[in-house]
This record gives C-alpha cells, sequence and structure tokens, in this order.
C-alpha cells in the first residue's frame, strides 16, 4: 500500500506541469519544491536534533550570493553548484562548532546572532554583495546540455534534487551516531540542503538581495517545519506548501504578509503546538464534543 | 571637535540606551527563562507612541514616560494572554514573541507608514555643555546620566527591596521561591511589564538620536542579543559592561570598518562564547 502511494505521489508530482494548467502554478510549484528542501534541511536540525535555528537563512543566503558571484565570474554550472555548496558547508561549521556550545536558548540565540551578521555582511560588505541592490545573473545555467529556462524544466529539475534530499533524510534518520557528533553532522547535513535550495533560489529567481538572509526570512522557514509537523518527512514539506500558497495568495490581495505571518506564527503555537495537521484533526474532535 | 571624541560620546550614548534595553531583557530572561524576542519592538512601539503624544503636544519627558507605560501595558498583556499558557516551552516562547513582533512591526508600518519621523530634542538639552574645556552634546550626556540613575536605581531595587529580593530567589530557585509562599507569577507580571517599560522608554529617549523608522526592532533587538550574551543573562552589571562594550564596538566598529561593522560587533561574542559560555558576569548554568 505504501509503496503504491509512494508510486502514485511520485507520478502525480512529475506530471504537475501537465495537469497544473498555467506557467504560474508551475513557478509555485517550483517555489513549494525549494522551500520544501530548505525547510526539510532545517527540519533534520529542529525535529532530529531537538536543535532550534533562527539563523539558516543565512546558510541558505551565503549559497545563494556564492553562487551568484561564481556565475558571473563566468564559471561553469559544476562550479557553480560545488563552490556554493563548499563554501556554505564551511560557513556552516563555523556557525556549528559556535552554536553548538549553546543548547537550548543558547543555540537559539547564537543562531540567530550568527544569522544577523550574515545579513549585516549582505547589507554593508557593497564591493561583494553589491548591497542593498542585490546581485543578479544572467539567466540560469544549463546543467548536462539541458536547458532550465522554462518553468517545465526547471521544475522538474527541482523534483529530481528534491526526490534525492527526501531520500538521503530518510537515509539520515535511521544512522545512528555519538550525540555531539550526530549534532554536528546533522548541523551540516541541514546546511547542504539549505544550500542546494539556496542555489536553486538563485537559478530560479536569478536575483539575490539582503531580503534573502534577514531574519524574517529564517522564522518564514521555522514556521513552514514548525507549522507542518516537525520530526516528520511528510510534515516540512506540506509546511512549505502551505506557506508559499499562504504567501502567493495573501500577498496578490494584501500588502500586510509580514502581519500574516506573525498571527500564524501565534495561533499555531498557542492553539497547535504539535503542527497543522495533528493539530486540526484534535481541535475538530474537541469542537466536536468528543472526548 | 576631535573626531575620536566625537566617537566615545557616540558609544556612551549608545551604550546607555542599550542598557535599559537589555537590562528588562536580561531580568526576563533571568527570571522567566524567556528570551523575549519583542524587546526591539517595545523599543521601537515606545518610540512610535511617543511621536504620537509629542504630536498632540505633549512634553518630552511626559511623552516618554507615557508611552512607556503604554508599552508596559501591552507587555502586561502578552505576558498574561500568551505567554502565561506556554509555561517551561522555551521554543514556543520563542516562536511566539517573534511571531509577534512580526505583527508589531508591520502594525507600525501601518499606523506611521514607512518614512523616518524625527523626534525634536527637549528643549532644555540643545546645544553643549562645557566641562572644563570639553564641550559635550546636552542631550547626549543626559542620556548617560539617565541610564546611570536607572541603573543605580535598578540595583537598589534589586539589592535592598522586598521585591527585589523575591525577583532575586525567583531566579535561583523558582520552585523554592514558590514554596516559601512568593506568588513567582505575579513577580513574572511585574518583571515584564518592567522590562517592556524600559525598553519603550528607552526607544522615546533614543529618538532624537536615532529618529524612528521601519526596521528600528530588528537593528536593536541583535544588540541587545549580544549585550546579554557578553554580560551574561540575569545580571544588571553584565548588562552594563556589555552595553557600554557594544556601544563602543558598534560606533568604533562603524567608523573604522564600515563594511564590516556587524563582524565587528559579534565577534567579541563568538569570543565570548568560545571561552565562557557564561557571559562575563553570568554564573555557569547548573
Amino acid at each position: 500500500m505504501t509503496w503504491l502511494a509512494l508510486a502514485g505521489a511520485l507520478v502525480a508530482l512529475t506530471a504537475v506541469p501537465l495537469w497544473v494548467g498555467s506557467i504560474y502554478y508551475v513557478n509555485i510549484a517550483s517555489q513549494i519544491l525549494i522551500a520544501a528542501i530548505f525547510a526539510l534541511g532545517i527540519n533534520v536540525l529542529v525535529g532530529y536534533a531537538g536543535l532550534v535555528t533562527l539563523g539558516h537563512a543565512g546558510l541558505f543566503g551565503i549559497a545563494a550570493y556564492a553562487a551568484a558571484r561564481i556565475m558571473n565570474n563566468g564559471h561553469d554550472h559544476v562550479a557553480v553548484a560545488a563552490g556554493a555548496i563548499a563554501l556554505t558547508l564551511a560557513a556552516a561549521a563555523v556557525f556549528a562548532v559556535l552554536a553548538l556550545r549553546g543548547t537550548g536558548l543558547g543555540f537559539v540565540m547564537i543562531t540567530v546572532a550568527l544569522g544577523q551578521i550574515v545579513w549585516g555582511i549582505a547589507y554593508r560588505w557593497i564591493s561583494i554583495t553589491n548591497g542593498d541592490n542585490g546581485i543578479s545573473i544572467k539567466g540560469r545555467p544549463s546543467p548536462l546540455g539541458l536547458s532550465l529556462a522554462s518553468p517545465a524544466a526547471f521544475y522538474w529539475a527541482t523534483l529530481v534534487v528534491f526526490l534525492v534530499a527526501v531520500a538521503s533524510m530518510a537515509l539520515f534518520v535511521a544512522s545512528p551516531f555519538h550525540v555531539w557528533m550526530i549534532r554536528f553532522l546533522a548541523f551540516l547535513f541541514s546546511a547542504f540542503w539549505s544550500g542546494v535550495a539556496g542555489v536553486l533560489y538563485l537559478y530560479y529567481n536569478q536575483f539575490v538581495s539582503p531580503h534573502v538572509v534577514a531574519l524574517t526570512a529564517s522564522a518564514e522557514a521555522l514556521l513552514m517545519v514548525i507549522a507542518g509537523g516537525t520530526a516528520t518527512l511528510l510534515g516540512p514539506i506540506a509546511g512549505a506548501a502551505l506557506v508559499v500558497i499562504i504567501k502567493n495568495v495573501v500577498s496578490a490581495h494584501i500588502e500586510r504578509w509580514n502581519f500574516m505571518l506573525g498571527a500564524i506564527f501565534v495561533v499555531i503555537v498557542v492553539f497547535m503546538p504539535e503542527g497543522l495537521v495533528p493539530g486540526t484533526i484534535r481541535l475538530t474532535r474537541w469542537l466536536r464534543g468528543a472526548p | 571637535m576631535n573626531l575620536w571624541f566625537v566617537l566615545a560620546i557616540n558609544s556612551i550614548t549608545l551604550g546607555g540606551l542599550l542598557f535599559l534595553l537589555s537590562a528588562g531583557f536580561s531580568l526576563i530572561f533571568g527570571l522567566m527563562k524567556i528570551p523575549n524576542l519583542t524587546h526591539g519592538s517595545f523599543f521601537m512601539l515606545g518610540a512610535y507612541l511617543a511621536t504620537s503624544l509629542l504630536a498632540r503636544g505633549f512634553d518630552f519627558w511626559t511623552a516618554a514616560v507615557a508611552a512607556g507605560l503604554l508599552v508596559a501595558a501591552l507587555g502586561g498583556i502578552v505576558e498574561r494572554l500568551i505567554l502565561r499558557r506556554l509555561p517551561g516551552a522555551e521554543l514556543a516562547q520563542v516562536l511566539v514573541t517573534l511571531g509577534l513582533s512580526f505583527m508589531i512591526a508591520d502594525a507600525c508600518l501601518m499606523v506611521w507608514t514607512g518614512d523616518p519621523i524625527q523626534v525634536a530634542t527637549p528643549g532644555a538639552l540643545r546645544g553643549a555643555t562645557s566641562v572644563g574645556w570639553l564641550a559635550f552634546p546636552t542631550y547626549r550626556l543626559a542620556i548617560a546620566v539617565i541610564a546611570v540613575v536607572f541603573a543605580a536605581g535598578l540595583w537598589a531595587l534589586l539589592d535592598r527591596t522586598r521585591l527585589g529580593a523575591m525577583i532575586r530567589a525567583g531566579v535561583d530557585d523558582p520552585e523554592m521561591a514558590r514554596v516559601t509562599g512568593i506568588r513567582v507569577s505575579r513577580l513574572f507580571t511585574i518583571v515584564f511589564c518592567l522590562g517592556a517599560w524600559l525598553a519603550g522608554f528607552a526607544g522615546v529617549i533614543g529618538g532624537p538620536i536615532l529618529s524612528v523608522y521601519p526596521g528600528l526592532d530588528q537593528e536593536m533587538l541583535p544588540l541587545a542579543l549580544v549585550v546579554v550574551i557578553l554580560g551574561g543573562s540575569g545580571s544588571l552589571l553584565g548588562s552594563l559592561v556589555g552595553s557600554f562594550i557594544v556601544g563602543f564596538l558598534y560606533n568604533f566598529g562603524q567608523a573604522m570598518f564600515p563594511e564590516l561593522a556587524y563582524v565587528v560587533l559579534f565577534l567579541p561574542m563568538l569570543i565570548v562564547l568560545v571561552v565562557r559560555p557564561q557571559g562575563l558576569f553570568g554564573r555557569p548554568a547548573l
């Protein structure tokens, strides 16, 4: 049954560009996949290692900025991806050693501070990051000669990366390690997928700016994980879909996305701390007056 | 005037403001173990509320105290209605206070628009004061004096009064404090309101120097975090020393390495974390 459901989901996902109808929705699907990869990466820390991070947009942003710089220096896509991920992992190793000095709240506060350093650099170190104006790239790369320019092609490429991410999560969760080591490795593993998401984000938008590494971005990603339910494979993916869809729908109608984000945060934490899916079931039962 | 002299004065002023902001943060964190990420929002909200009060003809100090009280009232509501429901759930508290900070920031943007608002320096404190052969900007001097007075006042409150003794007992051992008949839950509300008031008040008196603009909250919060990590949470002396360290690092860092000001600011914090994780004046975790 499980295998059948998985196969069905896989077929449905692969066929998305064929059945959703318009390019707009294909693009939203791509955004969801990128957000889901990022959320899965954060969930490695939040859900499995019990370490809540509010600095991961920093790692996401390092990857996006590094990729943009390397690409604009005229290197090919292999150098771009490898260089961006290597730099992200190097930064993550430093982050991890520092942040793992603290546990619980200490860890959260250190990740906030580290995230803000990255933001400060993105915003102020203008010779490297072009400051507030951000960096643009000239079009998406063509790995293995396949063009990613069309929305469907980009979606499929992202889907492949996404599936690899999901598979790697399942493997990682099943492997036993020493406690500090697992935390350190979990941090790197989490950073790796955050970096991958960062590179994909750059390819998708062909632009990166300090807004990507703001505290709001870290919080939004954390919301995806918490909203869907932590420590599950499906939770962060559902959360990512939810946040991206709400963000696109809401921002089409009102400007106040940040207010909504904050309000959703508060409501979920106060009323459904276990995540939306289990929380909704519990609430409907309670409303019906069942014991 | 000499550049270094000006920088030093600015550093002391910022240090004074940061002390008012972080003393409350540190107390809340020390007593309630709540990392109050709305603290930067309280600072900004206080400043915005004061601009509206000033526009209605209130004088500066009345506006500062009143804006602080409004922020303290909001803090009390947040503590009673929301944080109270999440005892001991640190992660939930982080997320809720973060969510609230987004809501406050966006609400401020709605009410006061995105344009920066200048706050006029109170009349009596304009110009400069000469001490010997040095001329100090009077208002900046006043902020330093206010910070020192508040530091002394808070110290006296914590060290010399019954309320202070109860707060210290609550910081050291909440269960034991509760057993001896201290109403820790009421203490929580008092400390949270006090911290919110200090933050709101600091926002107002910082107004003439920093002005008020969207994003002020996100600028001040990390500074308060650095102060508390440097100084050690729950320690008044730690907040005081940490605030002035950060004040100097921020101003001198910005003047000497404008592109790396943030790195200069956070580097000492990272060193402290590695060498002495509990902060300069904090006690090691049990």
